[in-house]
């Protein structure tokens, strides 16, 4: 039951990637999709400069917003966030985001003993709130030039999703684009290898310690509508939920924790059946009403 | 009632949600966004 959900998991990841980043075109070209389907921004870490790409990256586009210097604060781009957000949360981390499945599929690699976090997790795991408020809104707001513009620096210095879809493949395909490389590629390039080959022991470090996406979905966890509820009359407090969760959440104490991506692991686990998801609360029982709201939701 | 404010707050949200959007379109934000995002982010891929 668990693997059947983590295939549909895999398979839904990737009819999305698939769905969003359909313009095989530009990956044989060397061009990026010029159509007018990128006003609307995608939900996740999906880079604009992927051949590839037909949405925005969110994050992207907040930055460009930002440091052009006209918007002190973007209607546009947070109203995006927000959609998602009170949509789903962070099920878009686990579902419905490239860099994820990427990260995903390199931790199933049989190399290195397995493990959860790195070391120090209980800290590191707030610097995305960090690299979120530092690179993605006051760097590109306050450093400016002469022009008034300032850089994406969560871009041009961190994202290495940027780097993996959007920078390799283009180079890759575009010569000119290929003799302009220099220190800040090598750079970028140095980020991805190191995550890659972290990706392979720790269970998505990028997801967990410096995704600025997932900061902000993670804060909608609670209130989205999209949410876990845990009947505490069924739940014997095993606390198999947090062993077989990847993120390492106490999921019947904190089931719409900050760090939950929604992939339904402990859902499949729990022995009791005792965690539900609100759209099953939507699903009538006959002769039982709504089953999942008898005991109660512990937040 | 807890319930009930638990499932108006998401509502809420998404009607907030799209009235940014639309703000965020006729303030010219959408129109950035677009040209941003049709045009070779060389920061993006690592060219600076």
């Amino acid at each position: 039951m668990a693997k059947k959900r983590t295939t549909l998991r895999l398979w839904v990841q990737a009819g999305w990637f698939a769905l969003t980043n359909g313009y095989a075109k530009g990956f044989l070209e060397g061009k990026i999709y010029k159509g007018a389907t990128k006003f609307v921004c995608v939900p996740g870490l999906n880079c604009y400069s992927c051949p590839g790409a037909l949405g925005s990256c969110p994050i992207g586009s907040l930055q460009a917003v930002l440091d052009s210097g006209k918007f002190r604060f973007s209607c546009y781009v947070f109203g995006f966030l927000m959609l998602f957000g009170a949509l789903m949360g962070r099920f878009v981390c686990g579902w419905l985001c490239p860099f994820g499945l990427v990260q995903d599929l390199l931790h199933k690699i049989p190399l290195f003993h397995k493990k959860k976090n790195l070391p120090g997790h209980q800290w590191l795991k707030y610097l995305k709130y960090v690299v979120l408020v530092l690179f993605v809104i006051l760097l590109p707001m306050t450093v400016v030039g002469i022009t008034g513009m300032g850089d994406p620096w969560f871009c041009k210095y961190i994202c290495p999703s940027g780097t993996l879809f959007g920078g390799v493949p283009l180079l890759l395909s575009n010569p000119t684009l290929r003799s302009a490389i220099g220190w800040l590629f090598s750079w970028k390039m140095f980020l991805l290898v190191l995550i890659v080959v972290l990706s392979i022991k720790y269970y998505r470090p990028f997801c967990k310690y410096l995704c600025p996406l997932g900061a902000v979905y993670g804060l909608f966890n609670p209130v989205a509508l999209y949410r876990l509820t845990v009947d505490q009359d069924k739940c014997v407090h095993c606390k198999g939920c947090q062993q077989v969760c990847k993120m390492d959440i106490p999921v019947w104490e904190k089931p719409n924790s900050v760090e939950c991506i929604r992939c339904g692991d402990c859902k499949t686990f729990c022995p009791t059946g005792a965690i539900h998801s609100t759209l099953e609360q939507l699903r009538v029982k006959p002769y039982g009403g709504i089953e999942a709201e008898k005991g109660g939701e512990n937040k | 009632m807890k319930n009930r404010t638990k499932q108006t707050v998401p509502l809420l949200l998404i009607a907030l949600s799209l009235l940014l959007i639309g703000a965020g379109t006729v303030r010219g934000e959408a129109q950035l966004v677009l040209t941003k995002a049709i045009n070779i982010c060389m920061e993006c891929i690592g060219i600076g």
